[in-house]
């Protein structure tokens, strides 16, 4: 199964060895990729209808407890076919549809991972790992988006959708950690067990908090829908796939997932059953003023998405059940009139579905597909989106209380869901043949073939529902109730209230389609409240955060060497003053201090003269000169006190500087003086006060004990280890010879840089 | 600064200074010196000559690129940490000879580590310096 | 004189960062030198300072045990002055080349380098 799952890797990481072969005719290979993991999968549904689980397991990183283990049951498995099997098709739509696009080779790199990641996504039993998958879906998603990177408006959807979804990735991974913790482990069969544990837990509030935000986040819930509409931008295979069929439905898949785990308390219910309810609403009255297909589209697929959040929500049987069904409803008939959508236009160049109509004149299979999937969207019968309405309404029928208002709300969101669909499957399709668009032909079958097998089988599903009935939707049910109850999904369910309330949905939808025609005008009126819309606000938010951080870098990093130093130094000076002030044991022990000599006075003096020379000189070779001197009286101390070593090197390393600096005095800049004298008393004062407090410190540090155990152990050992008598050198060429080992290559380091900088050739720009 | 006095002194300066950074470094065992003070008197030793006579008078006495040191050096010290892998001890493990030699006392991995010390730090002084001296 | 060694310490690292705040890039260059060098007898003056009792131990015994100066400083500091030699002569040749090139010395005007010229 490992196999199976990062064989899109593989070939996403050989597209840029193959991309010769996948531009030209190989291209036609590529979707047998995930027709052959379709078949893999479908392998196993005799195995996990009858209830048994497929369980695979690798080792990762045992010590975290993060292994690669994979868990094929019910809902993954629903899952699992949807993706390879929505894949299939739309590998062989991109066939066509991106014939000859210079970079086809990257697509299909993205869109194999992709596929990859959401299978891992779909089949982790390790919510780390699929914490990772979850993250590569929404980078692989941010690639599809910005596909069209030369435009401006796409890489700025791709960055909206990956900041929104990536901000989702973070709360999800606090979530798992979190959830990990909580329970004892990461396995997700492990966390069942846990439970009634992890319900009663006192994290159990932040658990659910950061989990809803993830899915909320990925499938496009209120108020963090406004991404899906803007990933749009992407071509449309990639919309159908990830933005209809598959990646959205990845935060379900996370709710669907945790339900048995930590579902079936107020506050789970609750929170998802009003922004499942605010969203489905919300999205399908938005969708009503769209004249954009893809407009159209995106918005009843966030309302689709809101309609399963909300039935997952309910928490009861017969709305899980209804989510099950309807998961796979309105991947059929999305996907259908996406990559319908997709082929009108590609054929006629536009989307508006104001100008559009009369197509079924040229592309009579393509207009069947829409009609098909127009009416499963419908929900009219037999086709099997009926089933998945009568689910609904029958899942928000019994719920007591608020029975009246949910099913209400159900209503107005399937009516003008079904509006959207008739917009976009139906509209485009009927009615006369505008001249433009006569010479408009149909595709290649690659294109639409695809979209009619998916409105088929939404057609052939619910005619005979026993197809899918045990071998799929019994297992997804099982998994998501997490007990044995079997269901029955059937067309008719004879004349009853939930029939009457189907009826009348079709009814309201076919009335409002009848009066409401769209225009330019209704659409711009919605615009009017675009200001207070959650999009612009993050807009506005974002701009607002780019501008603080502009200012932020502007004003700490501003380029000038000195403000760096003031700031550090004069924050480092009120620190150590401020320590200072609150208590310092200065103590002095003049007994301890060794004795002074008329020469080293006379050296220190000569140094202090040295240093105030090289400061104020206006000459550079006094300055120069100035630093030779305090290099010599340096080595003078160092002589003094016991230091022969340095002292040598000191007089060595001081004579090469005073060479250097004469070499190159005169190619050097001549002192100017840029600072007003302001300037310059602020910085005596800082360095004044700095200096002082260095010499505090060292005064109070040399009035504390000394422990000299590591020189006591070097001066034992020297000779008795190492052989030595020159206790110094010993430490560096034995002891510690590895640090000199460092050193010298630094030192090496430098001397190329000297040399390259030196030797190289002055590039163009510096020769002007 | 190339007076004849200079010139002359120069030319016998370079060997006695060369001579005296060779036992400077072989002495910082016991006494101090060592691989750096050592290497830097012999720098500063071809520096005056260079001062007197000129870089190429200089260069042509070394007859190679100073900068080939560095990688030398840098091999020799390599080379007398790894030495100690190839019988089983650790990296960089003190391996002495088991006499004294007369002059130098006691000759084991150290010493050659000194010396490879020594030879970086006059290829890294001396290209910094000739390539200065060069380019102005 | 360990007194008077502090008072020439906090002079060293006053004086550096005095010049490091200085527009001029050679006077930045001094002050980092200055500040080196204060850096330098600061680490020889905590490690206590003795006269006359160098590290090395005598030809007659096999290790010091009377008061000695400590070798580990000294050791640091070895390798801090000759490290500090190849930094300089870096910073000094970067500072000749940015000369060059830019023709200032006003390190006020370097600060717009790293901007993308369009």
């Amino acid at each position: 199964m490992i196999i199976a799952i990062l064989s899109g890797f593989i070939v996403a990481s050989m597209v840029p060895i193959l991309s010769k072969l996948i531009k030209g005719k190989g291209s036609i290979l590529l979707p047998f990729l995930p027709l052959g993991l379709f078949a893999y999968f479908i392998s196993f549904i005799p195995k996990v209808s009858n209830g048994i689980a497929v369980d695979r397991f690798y080792s990762w990183v045992p010590s975290f407890g993060i292994d690669l283990s994979f868990r094929l049951d019910g809902l993954s498995m629903l899952f699992a076919l949807l993706i390879t099997g929505i894949g299939t098709l739309v590998f062989f739509y991109t066939f066509s549809y991106l014939k000859g696009h210079p970079y086809l080779d990257r697509f299909y790199g993205y869109l194999s991972m992709f596929m990859a990641s959401m299978l891992g996504l779909v089949l982790s039993d390790n919510i780390i790992t699929l914490f990772i998958f979850w993250e590569l879906t929404s980078i692989s998603s941010f690639f599809l988006i910005g596909f069209n990177n030369d435009d401006p408006n796409s890489r700025k959807s791709a960055l909206l959708a990956l900041s929104i979804t990536g901000l989702g990735g973070l709360f999800l991974l606090a979530g798992v950690l979190l959830l990990g913790t909580s329970g004892g482990t990461y396995s997700i069969q492990d966390l069942l067990s846990q439970s009634e544990a992890l319900k009663s837990s006192a994290n159990y509030n932040w658990i659910i908090f950061l989990l809803f935000i993830a899915a909320f986040t990925k499938s496009a819930q209120f108020p963090f829908h406004f991404w899906l509409p803007g990933a749009m931008k992407a071509p449309t295979p990639v919309s159908t796939y990830l933005h209809s069929a598959t990646m959205v439905k990845a935060g379900i898949y996370l709710l669907a997932r945790f339900t048995p785990v930590l579902g079936g308390t107020p506050e789970w219910n609750n929170t998802l059953i009003i922004v499942g309810a605010v969203t489905m609403t919300y999205a399908a009255i938005h969708a009503l003023f769209r004249l954009d297909m893809k407009g159209i589209l995106a918005y009843s697929t966030i309302s689709a998405l809101g309609i399963l959040v909300f039935l997952i929500g309910l928490g009861t049987e017969q709305a899980l059940l209804a989510a099950g069904v309807f998961i796979l409803v309105h991947a059929l008939y999305k996907a259908t009139l996406f990559l319908v959508t997709g082929i009108v236009d590609h054929e006629t160049g536009t989307r508006d579905v104001s100008v559009l109509s009369g197509l079924r004149k040229v592309m009579m299979p393509v207009a069947i597909a829409a009609f098909l999937a127009a009416l499963s969207n419908a929900g009219a019968p037999p086709f099997f989106g009926f089933i998945g309405k009568d689910l609904i309404y029958e899942a928000t029928l019994y719920l007591g209380d608020w029975a009246y208002v949910l099913t209400g709300a159900a209503i107005v969101t399937n009516v003008c869901l079904l509006f959207a669909g008739l917009l976009a499957g139906y509209k485009p399709f009927v009615g006369a043949l505008p001249t433009q668009f006569e010479k408009v032909h149909l595709p290649h079958p690659t294109m639409w073939a695809p979209p009619l097998i998916l409105a088929g089988l939404g057609l052939l599903f619910g005619l005979i529902p026993s197809l899918i009935e045990k071998s799929i939707i019994q297992p997804v049910f099982t998994s998501l109730v997490n007990n044995e109850t079997v269901i029955h999904i059937k067309l008719w369910h004879g004349f009853n209230i939930v029939l009457g309330l189907s009826l009348l949905t079709l009814t309201l939808g076919a009335m409002l389609y009848w009066k409401l025609k769209p225009s330019e005008n209704l659409m711009s009126k919605t615009l009017r409240f675009e200001v207070i819309s959650p999009k612009s606000l993050v807009e506005k938010f974002r701009s607002l955060f780019i501008g603080l951080a502009q200012f932020w870098t502007g004003f700490f990093q501003n380029g000038y060497l000195r403000n760096y130093v003031i700031t550090i130094l004069g924050f480092l000076t009120l620190l150590l003053g401020y320590r200072l002030y609150q208590g310092v044991n200065l103590y002095i022990d003049f007994a301890s201090l060794t004795d002074l000599t008329i020469y080293e006075v006379i050296v220190v003096i000569i140094m202090a003269v040295s240093i105030i020379f090289t400061v104020f000189s206006k000459s550079r070779l006094v300055a120069v000169a100035s630093l030779g001197v305090i290099g010599y009286a340096i080595c003078l101390i160092f002589l003094f006190y016991s230091a022969p070593d340095l002292a040598m090197t000191q007089f060595s390393i001081d004579t090469l500087t005073v060479i250097l600096f004469v070499l190159v005095i005169y190619n050097l800049p001549k002192y100017k003086t840029f600072s007003s004298i302001g300037v310059r008393i602020r910085d005596g004062v800082l360095s004044i006060f700095f200096g002082t407090l260095i010499a505090i410190l060292t005064l109070e540090v040399l009035s504390e004990p000394l422990n000299r155990e590591t020189s006591i152990f070097y001066a034992e050992s020297a000779y008795l280890l190492a052989k030595g008598k020159n206790v110094v050198n010993v430490i560096l060429v034995d002891f510690r010879g590895f640090d000199t080992m460092v050193e010298i290559t630094v030192l090496v380091i430098a001397a190329i840089g000297v040399f390259s900088l030196l030797k190289l050739r002055l590039k163009s720009i510096e020769k002007e | 600064m190339k007076t004849i006095i200079f010139k002359t002194a120069s030319t016998y300066l370079l060997p006695l200074l060369v001579l005296f950074s060779i036992f400077i470094l072989l002495r910082g065992h016991y006494l101090p010196g060592g691989g750096f003070v050592g290497g830097l008197i012999a720098s500063i030793a071809f520096v005056i000559h260079s001062f007197a006579n000129g870089i190429d008078q200089t260069k042509s006495i070394i007859k190679f690129h100073p900068g080939f040191l560095m990688p030398i050096g840098l091999a020799i010290a390599l080379v007398s940490g790894a030495a100690p892998l190839l019988i089983g001890e650790s990296f960089m493990t003190g391996l002495w000879f088991e006499e004294p030699l007369s002059v130098i006392g006691m000759v084991g991995s150290a010493l050659f580590f000194d010396t490879g010390v020594y030879l970086v730090v006059i290829g890294v002084t001396l290209t910094i310096i000739f390539t200065i001296s060069e380019t102005i | 004189m360990e007194l008077l060694l502090v008072m020439l310490i906090g002079l060293l690292y006053a004086s550096g960062i005095y010049m490091m705040l200085r527009r001029s890039m050679v006077k930045l260059i001094i002050g980092l030198i200055l500040l080196g060098n204060g850096a330098n007898m600061l680490i020889f003056l905590l490690g206590r300072i003795v006269k006359g009792k160098p590290p090395i131990i005598d030809s007659a015994s096999k290790m010091l045990t009377e008061i000695y100066a400590d070798p580990v400083p000294q050791a640091l500091i070895l390798t801090a002055i000759v490290i500090s030699f190849g930094l300089q002569s870096f910073a000094i040749i970067l500072v000749k080349r940015a000369y060059k090139i830019t023709a200032t010395d006003d390190l006020d005007e370097l600060n717009t380098t790293d901007e993308i010229y369009e």
